[in-house]
């Protein structure tokens, strides 16, 4: 009877990795650079083609760096509470046009209102590359020093702002 | 009449995923070429996951070979090339991970549980060969 313990054990371990295996989102990636510093940027803005937005604009202040794209269903879903949360005062809002066409995202941030303090426009994608960006909206939390935070994958909300943003920056601020 | 436009459809079914993506060569140099063709053949497009950059003609597939173009023509190697997309995506990005403490698990386990395996497949027949053969019917009803 013994020997059978050790078949049962075996079976219950593998379904266990099935178990953790198969409830997890396979799309939902951890981004490499949690806990190290944002990568360095510099870009043109969408809105005025001679200003430049780069690594220095966020430091010294907790930031959201934001990509997103006119082509993106997800970015639309997510705006009204972008708008929402810049005019709340709560975080500087700084967006990554990523793959797009700047009259096509100039006429989205006049037509549907602006949340970003900035957005640079990465036309062909490098610095999304850069950023480890593999579907918009990506939304990228750093802390005064440039390190990123979090990341969260899809369209952000108030819930997942409040569960997943909020402490991370209290918790930062405690210290 | 018929079999042989069976067959051209099925001869076109088989060829379009292969004229979907870019099949223009992208260096001269034969040696560079065969680099970069089984660099793209090992790299995962992170947004559709179950194909390689060379399969996928996302823009995130384009942008990601567009990149290692430019990696092999500035020189870098086929580890710089890697530790670049490790850092950015992570161990995933790469279909034939690494061996390093976060991986080795995935690299061992299929000879664990092929030891495993073997060690039960080997004790139930150990049990069996010892058993007189009379028992044996009554053993397994």
């Amino acid at each position: 009877m013994a020997r059978h313990w050790w078949t049962v054990i075996g079976f219950v371990v593998l379904l266990g990795f099935l178990a953790f295996g198969l409830t997890r989102d396979p799309n939902i990636l951890p981004s490499p650079f949690i806990g190290k510093p944002a990568p360095e940027f510099s870009l043109p803005t969408v809105l005025d083609p001679e200003k430049t937005i780069g690594t220095d604009v966020y430091r010294n202040q907790y930031a959201l760096i934001n990509v997103w794209a006119t082509w993106c269903v997800g970015c639309r879903q997510e705006h009204a509470f972008l708008l929402r949360l810049a005019e709340s005062g709560a975080i500087p809002i700084y967006g990554i046009n990523w793959r797009d066409n700047r009259a096509e995202a100039m006429d989205w941030l006049q037509q549907l209102g602006n949340p970003y303090v900035a957005s640079g426009y990465d036309a062909d994608g490098r610095v999304g590359i850069n950023w480890g960006v593999y579907g918009a909206p990506e939304t990228f939390l750093l802390d005064p020093d440039g390190i990123v935070l979090y990341k969260h994958l899809g369209p952000l909300n108030r819930a997942a702002w409040e569960q997943d943003f909020v402490p991370l920056i209290n918790g930062g601020a405690k210290k | 009449m018929i079999r042989r436009m069976l067959f051209a459809c099925c001869v076109a079914l088989l060829t379009t995923s292969a004229l979907a993506i870019d099949t223009g060569k992208a260096f001269d140099d034969p040696e560079l070429q065969a680099r970069y063709e089984k660099l793209i053949d090992e790299v995962r497009c992170l947004k559709c996951q179950n194909q390689t950059i060379k399969d996928s003609n996302a823009f995130l597939a384009g942008d990601l070979r567009r990149e290692i173009r430019r990696m092999i023509s500035e020189g870098m190697t086929d580890e710089q090339i890697a530790d670049f997309l490790v850092q950015r995506y992570g161990e995933f990005a790469l279909y034939r991970p690494r061996m390093t403490g976060k991986t080795l698990f995935l690299w061992i386990a299929p000879f664990a549980l092929l030891l495993f395996g073997g060690f039960g497949l080997y004790r139930i027949v150990r049990h069996r060969a010892n058993l007189p053969i009379d028992e044996d019917v009554i053993e397994e009803s």
